[in-house]
């Protein structure tokens, strides 16, 4: 017999209680999503319009304000909307638990660096540096 | 991680074979049996059931079965009208109730019956329910109010009341919990589509004066935020609900109290 056949089932049922949280995760993964489906639509044209284009065209095209405005919205919310979505499937199906803790981590570290990237990249055409 | 493959002592094999003689209209039916009593695996009896002597349901072949050709099959049963959930199991397939499932609506060849997915089995087609009734208790489902009780029964208008249609008849047999894969792999913290239809069922009455309570006891990642829509509840729920539309208007008004 486990130390859990002594306990009541709703003590397991209880749990730890209520996190109080939650609400802000999933309505910012589908504001995410909404942005994500215009700046994604807006992305794909903009890079079907580059096609075949030489390296200064392409430099000039993501340099200019607009493109290089929404260019960082894309990449920001890219980043955002990924790590939401891998914390959730990493908590789905990530049942060891320093394994779990690791790779949330590692999830959100990632995500910053790939978006501070792709903004500094950005950037340094938008702003000539 | 997530329990991809079965561990070895439960790899489920092939059982007993019990023909029928001289039947006018023979059925196949192929059932999990596994038995707590010995050390062996489970496996899948066959049993040939005679429909011409037998009732139109799967809940009449278990019990022909029961009745004649092997009494140490164990099953739930009791209202057989579909009211007391008791008879829910995996029939073709699908998680719903022996008591309501037509053998011939169940598809062409050998009709497969397994307990309730994912839960652990006390023994053949009866599952361990214990932690699915601990999590509706612990939502505590009954009528909370704050205001002094009134002299005579707290009344609610026809249109109140119409708002528990499609959520009061759940007769909580955990057909629709146990089909979701959110609560395969997370139900010791994830509440499942049965308690949180049930959980809405209080939110949305009228006469219940904790709602904000219900609402903060449910705000959790794991509790409430598990489910991502994947729509088994709806699909198999045997009384016709609709779980996942219930779990969507909780979210709705976790979203409404908290402003966007």
């Amino acid at each position: 017999m486990s130390a859990n056949d002594l306990q009541h089932p709703l003590k397991r049922a209880r749990g730890l209680g209520s996190a109080q949280s939650g609400v802000g995760h999933w309505w910012t993964q589908r504001i995410t999503a909404v942005a994500l489906v215009v700046l994604g639509s807006w992305f794909v044209i903009l890079v079907l319009g580059l096609l075949h284009a030489d390296y200064a065209t392409a430099h000039y095209t993501v340099g200019r304000p607009w493109n290089a405005v929404l260019l960082i919205a894309f990449v920001v919310a890219a980043f955002w909307h990924a790590a939401l979505g891998l914390q959730v499937v990493i908590e789905d199906y990530v049942h060891t638990r320093w394994r779990e803790i690791f790779l949330l981590v590692l999830v959100k570290f990632l995500a910053v660096l790939g978006a501070l990237m792709g903004v500094l990249a950005v950037l340094r055409i938008a702003l000539g540096v | 991680m997530a329990e991809f493959s079965l561990p070895k002592n439960s790899r489920v094999q092939q059982g007993k074979h019990y023909p029928a003689k001289d039947a006018k209209k023979p059925r196949t039916f192929r059932i999990y049996r596994w038995s707590p009593d010995d050390d062996r695996n489970p496996r899948i009896d066959t049993y040939e059931v005679d429909l011409a002597a037998c009732g139109p349901m799967v809940l009449d072949a278990l019990l022909k079965i029961k009745n004649e050709i092997d009494p140490t099959l164990s099953l739930r049963r009791s209202c057989r009208e579909g009211i007391c959930g008791s008879c829910a199991m995996n029939i073709d397939g699908t998680n719903t109730l022996a008591c309501t499932c037509a053998i011939d609506d169940c598809g062409s060849g050998d009709v497969k019956i397994y307990p309730l997915p994912h839960m652990p089995v006390v023994k053949d087609l009866v599952p361990d329910l214990t932690h699915f009734y601990a999590q509706f208790a612990s939502i505590k489902p009954w009528l909370r109010t704050q205001s002094p009780a009134p002299a005579r029964e707290r009344l609610q208008s026809v249109e109140e009341r119409r708002k528990l249609d499609g959520l009061y008849e759940c007769i909580l047999c955990a057909c629709c919990s146990t089909s979701c894969p959110s609560y395969w792999w997370n139900g010791d913290k994830y509440l499942g589509p049965a308690i949180l239809l049930q959980a809405y069922r209080w939110i949305v009455d009228s006469r219940d004066e904790d709602t904000g309570t219900r609402l903060d006891d449910l705000e959790d990642p794991f509790k409430l935020y598990r489910c991502h829509t994947i729509m088994n509840c709806t699909r198999t729920c045997p009384k016709g609900l609709n779980p996942a539309k219930a779990i969507a208007e909780i979210k709705k008004l976790m979203l409404e109290r908290r402003g966007t």
